[in-house]
């Protein structure tokens, strides 16, 4: 049944600052929502008592008369790799939990208390949205299909036999189920932009420096941005705005002016230029996925953008740039899960420091992890350093140069987010190569920093082995020109509703 | 490209990890098909080229030089899995 919950995120704040809907109401109906479709796991954690307190606090504050914030009474669900003080953090891994009675690592509601707020969670609840939960995603977001959480996979809302996409899996299902208005997720590699395609709604990926990454469990510290996902472009225009900025706490957060995100959203189409790289329509490419996306790419053409064929020439060799760069740097980060100072801690009998550092990673971390650990672990090893690490990072600033020459002709590259639409769980969870091969159109614009958006531009036929699925539509702009991929996007998702 | 055992066995040493069971034989397959993918790099001309590291390095900006309250010490240790004397406690690491 649709309720006020559905409305965009900016009236539906405007509805609860003028009093036509109470927070509470809306915070009541969400959780209602996530408990009706608790069998899609969307959630690790909900905050049931914080949000209704939460929402209490927000009527209460606007029956004195006082001005109520630009995300009033929005409900908005957590990847949960971004610390929460109100809600327990595990990245969806068992280290990150305290054992049980029996000695087993814990699960979920056993998680980690940070003492802290991520910043972007902090901007959120200064916004007064309602923070309704922690939401399920790969372990430690290494993954593209959600099926790396320790605590079991999210299921695709459209089809429950298929991936949502990852690795913030969780948040793309809250949204596209109706359970929240907007999230947070983070994206390394392609883990917005892709469950944001595979689950049909709108996910971006914003320029490197645009969100501070304070309180955000690391993953690849060169990488990792966090982002917003919403149902259409306006309301992840909206959450974007609320929480992109400098922060002192965050070195990488760019001291550079935010955008009017809102006004981007209306602005004339007409004058940007639209790039279509002939490498992100090569081999191995879904034809009906090839064929949505140069349709809206032709819709924008007949709005009256100029279109033209863009070169970036480097595309092949970023997803082994990316996978040694990113192993590399999660192998240094994740050896702070030690046993010391926060979750699990395994203690052999007998044994020294290094055992306990043994056994509890041992216990703590899964199978995709412990891969990754290994791998970055080897190319950052003597005798292997420059014929891996050292080349990535040259691979790296070819790719980056690449993306440069192309934003001389055009204002914004439109490229399919995923080969494929979602694909069932469990095709590709015991062939490794081939999970990370499908991340081969969100990989590169990571390595470069730039600002990216997925949104969806249609959907595939129904045939008798998968019903019609969505087609996500990927726009690359310039690092920190998020407004010009907000100008493409509305004017997207106009021409292809209409 | 062929990943002997001995090679995972010292790379997870280096990562603090303890394999268990048939791990070692999966990690070998696994870690000689990646890199082996991987390997495609070395065919791109790459004398010259400057390293990326980092997209931002140049401009990182310095915090204000002001004094801010710290996380406080009991809190620090709130999640410690086990502590002792105000501090977080460790199995002996020294070998006797």
């Amino acid at each position: 049944m649709e309720t006020a919950l559905d409305l965009p995120v900016a009236e539906l704040a405007a509805a609860v600052r003028k009093g036509d809907v109470s927070a509470t109401e809306l915070a009541r109906g969400a959780l209602e929502r996530i408990r009706a479709k608790s069998s899609l796991d969307a959630f690790l954690h909900v905050s049931e008592e914080p949000v209704l307190k939460a929402a209490a606090d927000l009527d209460r504050r606007r029956a004195k008369g006082e001005t109520l914030g630009a995300l009033a009474g929005v409900p908005i669900a957590i990847k949960d790799a971004l610390c929460t003080t109100d809600a327990p953090t595990t990245c969806a891994s068992r280290i990150l939990t305290r054992r049980g009675a029996d000695g087993r690592p814990g699960n979920a509601a056993a998680g980690w208390r940070p003492p802290y707020d991520a910043t972007a969670v902090a901007r959120l609840r200064a916004a007064d949205a309602l923070l309704v939960g922690k939401t399920n995603m790969d372990e430690f977001a290494m993954g593209s299909s959600g099926e790396n959480s320790a605590f079991g996979p999210a299921k695709n809302p459209l089809d429950p036999t298929r991936t949502p996409g990852g690795s913030s899996s969780g948040s793309a299902v809250a949204v596209a189920g109706g359970m929240s208005s907007a999230s947070l997720g983070s994206d390394t590699g392609g883990s917005i932009r892709q469950p944001a395609a595979f689950c049909g709604i709108v996910g971006i990926k914003p320029s490197y420096g645009r969100v501070s990454r304070y309180g955000l469990v690391a993953f690849a510290s060169s990488l990792d941005q966090i982002g917003p996902f919403a149902r259409d472009v306006r309301s992840a225009a909206r959450v974007l705005q609320a929480i992109a900025g400098a922060d002192p706490r965050d070195s990488t957060a760019a001291p550079l002016a935010v955008g009017d995100y809102a006004a981007a959203c209306e602005r004339d189409v007409r004058p940007l230029r639209i790039g279509l790289p002939e490498e992100y329509f090569a081999e191995g490419l879904d034809p009906e996925v090839a064929e949505r996306v140069r349709t809206a790419v032709s819709r924008l053409e007949r709005e009256g953008c100029a279109v033209r064929p863009v070169k970036l020439p480097h595309t092949r060799y970023g997803v082994a740039t990316y996978y040694v760069v990113a192993t590399a740097e999660a192998s240094s980060n994740l050896a702070r899960f030690d046993g010391v100072r926060f979750g699990l801690r395994v203690e052999p009998e007998r044994g020294n420091l290094n055992a306990m550092y043994g056994a509890t990673r041992e216990a703590g971390f899964g199978a995709e992890v412990k891969r990754r650990i290994l791998l970055g672990t080897y190319v950052l090893s003597a005798g292997y350093y420059d014929a891996y690490y050292r080349k990535a990072q040259q691979a790296r600033t070819l790719i980056r140069r690449d993306f440069d020459e192309a934003f001389r002709d055009v204002d914004v590259i439109a490229t399919p987010t995923a080969p494929m639409p979602a694909f069932r769980l469990g095709e590709k969870i015991d062939d490794p190569l081939a999970m990370y091969l499908a991340d081969i159109y969100t990989l590169p614009a990571s390595l470069a920093g730039i600002a990216g958006l997925t949104l969806p531009c249609g959907h595939t036929s129904a045939r008798a082995d998968r019903p019609a699925l969505p087609v996500g539509l990927q726009l690359l702009a310039p690092a920190f020109a998020e407004e010009k991929l907000l100008t493409v996007a509305a004017a997207v998702e106009r021409l292809c509703r209409s | 490209m062929a990943i002997t055992r001995e090679t995972v066995l010292h790379v997870a040493r280096l990562a603090r990890l303890e394999l268990e069971g048939d791990e070692v034989e999966r990690l070998q397959r696994d870690l000689g098909k990646i890199l082996g993918y991987m390997e495609q790099l070395a065919e791109l001309p790459t004398e010259g080229v400057v390293e990326t590291a980092h997209v931002a390095a140049e401009r990182a900006p310095l915090r204000e030089d002001a004094l801010i309250p710290s996380l406080e010490h009991d809190l620090a240790l709130a999640e410690a899995p086990r502590r002792g004397g105000g501090s977080f406690a460790v199995p002996a690491f020294v070998d006797e």
